[in-house]
């Protein structure tokens, strides 16, 4: 459930965003927000809302997909104890620093 | 016994051999499949992109400026490209999967496949246009 909704949410937006601030912006293509417009994005609470659950759906679903790659994908079976606890484990606290941050936003 | 309880013993040939670790080259569907599980490497460094963007803004003017300046060296361009393109197959490979996993009844018929994708690249088309228009006005 988590897994397919971090699928579609991480399907739905990231590559907009991804074509936006790693591409267009960087290379001038599109002028890059003011500091102003871009904190006032930024200071809407619902676009926090919204930006806090893609990443922990696409956290999780990293962790889901990364720990079935390494079991079944690259067969490393014996790790697979230490492997979930990672990929879990990194999902949970990334997913407490990308609240914090967001909630800091002023 | 019957058929619904097969036999648990072996036969002399059928030993279970060992998956090789590198089972997925070689062929070009499990190859295509091994990329899209890889996407999710990306997803996650999207994630971290998008926490130092605002944790930048947050930090005010000069801390975005340096971001947006260090977003244009060749290494991170570089990376976000290749993140851009394994973004991008895992959302047209999810869309057009979604129909086999979405089962959906309107007055008891089934609805065809094709229009469950096809609300998902609908979905996909508003929201980016959506992003857009909040971040560059258009």
């Amino acid at each position: 459930m988590v897994f397919s909704a971090g699928g579609v949410v991480s399907a739905m937006l990231i590559p907009v965003l991804l074509l936006l601030f790693g591409i267009a912006f960087p290379l001038g293509w599109v002028a890059p927000p003011t500091y102003a417009h871009i904190g006032a994005v930024l200071g809407n609470p619902l676009t926090r809302l919204v930006l806090l659950a893609l990443c922990v759906l696409s956290l999780f679903h990293w962790a889901h997909r990364f720990r079935h790659t390494v079991k079944d994908g690259l067969q490393i079976k014996a790790l697979d104890g230490l492997v979930a606890l990672v990929s879990y484990g990194g999902a949970v606290v990334g997913s407490v620093v990308a609240a914090y941050l967001l909630w800091q936003v002023p | 016994m019957s058929a619904l309880s097969p036999s648990t013993e072996r036969l002399p040939n059928t030993r279970p051999q060992p998956v090789p670790t590198f089972w997925w080259l070689g062929n070009a569907s499990y190859f295509a499949f091994m990329l899209r599980e890889l996407s999710c490497v990306f997803v996650a460094w999207f994630v971290v992109y998008l926490l130092i963007l605002v944790s930048a803004v947050s930090e005010g003017e000069a801390a975005y400026q340096a971001f947006v300046g260090w977003s244009g060296g060749l290494g991170i361009l570089a990376l976000n490209f290749v993140s851009l393109l394994f973004v991008v197959y895992h959302a047209v490979t999810f869309f057009s999967a979604a129909p086999q996993a979405i089962v959906v009844r309107i007055g008891g018929s089934r609805v065809p496949g094709s229009a469950i994708a096809a609300s998902h690249y609908a979905g996909w088309v508003v929201v980016s246009a959506v992003v857009l228009w909040i971040l560059v006005g258009v």
